[in-house]
């Protein structure tokens, strides 16, 4: 089969079983797309910024585990690409973003849409190539998914210039089917000595709790943790990340750690003497001060990546290797011994646990006359029966549905956590709605962060994306808000967002279906509405009380015993 | 504490500035650095001086280790090894002074590769301390430019950093 660069590049996409491609054209990729439009496997959603197109396969990843893949032109095309591309770098999603370049003879001249995108995107990458032979792209296509999806994944740039896609210089096409990379092997399995090692310290452990991440998500692992954790009895508490992992309504599950973790949470890790951390990183946001993190406790770290261990705390037992064959090397351990838990000292820690759980760190006012955003959030779970998709932007509302919705599942919530990335959500819901078209997938968004990339209600009509969109609208960046009144005494300074559209005649304006709501006894019967209409986008603007906050809260900085509670909290 | 980081890694261009690109990016500090291509002309051979504790350098090992050019690395500051630093350096030498420099460096093993009636041009190999001893040793206002390769290192003994 003799083709084109533009062809070869389609085909990769192809043999790679990519069914859609988040994209928006330019002239560096012209070739490329003339080589689209020639086919009908792969699909291609124009989206309207290019950020938007690496945040929507990021959202795709996401939801299916699948590598996301976005098609964007050189110079402006791949620096707006860049925010969804280090979007996808900090929470180790497998995307390949491919972007045009300029041509290899203009290549360092300043030409017209030109930059360095390689060395831009450099350090938010998991690897990136420049392609400058045509019979250098299949294999570098091969390459790029390879790294993109194994180990511990991220995205992959592969840049490509224009005169390497000439439709007029055909070569012969062959894909390979293996790659084998001598400066690159993931580990494939864990150490069974250390995995030993791990269960015994497990099974002496008086105080145990699992700490598990998004790496649980990432490696397909939620049965192999769900096994584990109901043999062992241990409490659970997932990372923002980590969510859905384990079942939130599950007995066993403690909420959410960190910043905005439960009360019950944090509080085991403080008091844990055995910690098992499990494809989690230790993030500023979890630890707290590190120099109060888990005090009494031994740590067991699984992770893939191993510069993810002891990089920010020092661990006793650390095990390198995908956190599925790790956890089902634990459990055969676990079951060929005969050694069971302490269930007497267990029992004592729960009864510990329950105590602190009934400091009721999530309770809020429940009778206040204008909708909260953690009922608004508890409504969403009762209309979509806990089974939706939800997709976040950043800040208040973002917490709030963690905090609030419930997840069960792995891969329904989708958030950028670790960039923390304004502007993602809708982009996400987007890419989450192309993968599962029969699915409801909502958007939980405040007023600042929908603006971000408002302009993909456009993409949402165009292409039939029936998400549903609900607006957490306190008129404030809620987040920088709370910031304020807790650390600058009360100067709001610019986190009022002034100025605000109709949002119901916006949406209206792009050809969906606006609502407004103000009251709390409106609220499921418009949700119910708008999850009725299944294929129509709803853009549901709730007036919520702009004065909430997010609790309980651990101030940047402090130790995980040292959290603030709801005003109302019997703690407090 | 002072690590010499031995790196073999892909020859291709782009390597270097992530391994640059790592330091800058995590604020390690690199204090010399030398690369260039082995006896297999597809790997480069780099040599990284670098200062910290014990943790920062299982770090820096670690990151250098997940870069995707990256073959193999070795801290060769864990085991016995061997460091030499190559120095061009090129000091006023005029009829009174002659003698006493050469002098000098003979005791240093150096060389003298380029002369004019104003000037010696010298080589010098061996450990960067030796180096720092020799430019002391001159006097500092003979001195008319110093250029030094940074050290190359390599472990002792019968094995070697190779695929």
């Amino acid at each position: 089969m003799e083709l084109s660069g533009a062809e070869i590049v389609i085909q990769c996409l192809k043999d790679e079983g990519v069914e859609h491609v988040f994209g928006y054209p330019g002239g560096a990729v012209l070739h490329i797309y003339d080589a689209l439009f020639q086919q009908d496997f792969v699909k291609h959603i124009l989206v309207r910024h290019e950020q938007a197109a690496t945040h929507a396969a990021d959202g795709y990843a996401r939801s299916t585990g699948k590598p996301g893949v976005a098609l964007v032109t050189s110079g402006p095309g791949a620096t707006n690409a860049v925010t969804g591309i280090a979007t996808a770098y900090m929470d180790s999603i497998p995307m390949v973003v491919l972007t045009g370049q300029v041509p290899t003879p203009f290549i360092g001249s300043d030409a017209f849409q030109e930059v360095d995108t390689v060395g831009i995107t450099r350090p938010c990458v998991k690897h990136n190539f420049l392609i400058k032979d045509v019979r250098d792209i299949a294999e570098t296509m091969k390459k790029a998914f390879y790294i993109a999806t194994s180990g511990r994944p991220g995205p992959v740039v592969v840049d490509i210039p224009k005169d390497i896609t000439d439709p007029n210089k055909k070569i012969p096409y062959d894909y390979p089917k293996k790659i084998k990379m001598r400066s690159y092997s993931p580990v494939l399995r864990g150490h069974l000595g250390q995995i030993k090692k791990a269960v015994g310290l497990m099974l002496s452990a008086e105080r145990p709790v699992f700490y598990t991440g998004g790496g649980v998500v990432l490696g397909d692992a939620s049965e192999e943790l769900r096994e584990l954790t109901r043999e062992l009895g241990f409490p659970i508490t997932n990372t923002l990340m980590g969510l859905g992992s384990y079942p939130a309504s599950d007995k066993q599950f403690i909420g959410m750690l960190g910043m905005h973790g439960t009360y019950e949470a944090n509080m085991a890790m403080h008091d844990t003497d055995v910690l098992i951390a499990i494809g989690a990183r230790f993030d500023d946001r979890v630890t707290g001060h590190i120099a109060h993190f888990c005090p009494n406790a031994k740590i067991i770290h699984v992770d893939i990546d191993p510069s993810s261990i002891s990089k920010n705390v020092r661990v006793d037992v650390p095990i390198v290797g995908p956190v599925k064959s790790v956890l089902q090397d634990m459990l055969t351990v676990l079951k060929e011994g005969k050694k069971r838990p302490n269930s007497a000292a267990l029992k004592k820690w729960w009864q510990q646990i329950d105590g602190w759980r009934g400091a009721e760190c999530l309770s809020y006012d429940r009778t206040h006359a204008q909708i909260k955003p953690q009922f608004a959030i508890e409504t969403l779970h009762k209309v979509t029966r806990g089974d939706a998709f939800v997709a976040s932007d950043v800040g208040q509302h973002q917490m709030f549905a963690a905090q609030f919705y419930g997840f069960d599942k792995p891969r329904r919530w989708v958030n950028s956590g670790g960039l923390g990335t304004m502007g993602f959500g809708l982009p996400a819901a987007m890419g989450i709605q192309i993968a599962h078209p029969g699915a409801d997938v909502a958007l939980v968004t405040g007023e600042a962060s929908v603006q971000m990339c408002i302009q993909e209600l456009a993409t949402c009509k165009q292409h039939d994306l029936p998400i549903k969109i609900l607006l957490l609208n306190n008129g404030y960046m809620g987040m920088v808000r709370q910031w304020q009144e807790f650390f600058y005494d009360g100067r709001y300074s610019h986190s009022y967002v002034d100025a605000l559209p109709d949002f119901v005649k916006l949406a209206e304006s792009y050809g969906h279906v606006g609502m407004k709501v103000e009251r709390p006894e409106d609220l499921e019967g418009a949700m119910q509405e708008a999850f009725d209409l299944k294929d129509r986008l709803v853009f549901m603007d709730v007036v919520i009380d702009p004065t909430e906050n997010v609790y309980p809260m651990i101030e940047a900085g402090k130790g995980h015993h040292e959290m603030y509670l709801p005003p109302k909290s019997e703690l407090v | 504490m002072r690590h010499i980081i031995s790196i073999l890694m892909e020859n291709e261009a782009g390597a270097l500035s992530r391994v640059a690109g790592l330091f800058s990016a995590r604020g390690y500090n690199i204090e010399s650095l030398t690369v260039a291509p082995t006896e297999d002309a597809s790997l480069s051979r780099m040599t990284l001086v670098t200062r910290g504790d014990e943790n920062i350098i299982e770090q820096i090992t670690k990151q250098l280790n997940k870069l995707v050019e990256v073959v193999k690395l070795l801290d060769l500051s864990e085991g016995p090894h061997v460091e030499r630093e190559m120095m061009l350096i090129k000091v006023k030498a005029e009829r009174s002074q002659r003698d006493e420099i050469k002098r000098l460096v003979d005791i240093f093993r150096g060389k003298i590769i380029d002369v004019t009636d104003a000037s010696y041009l010298i080589e010098m190999t061996g450990q960067a301390s030796k180096l720092d001893a020799f430019v002391n040793a001159v006097e500092e206002d003979l001195i008319v430019e110093v250029v030094r390769t940074g050290p190359s290192g390599i472990a002792r003994g019968a094995k070697g950093l190779s695929l």
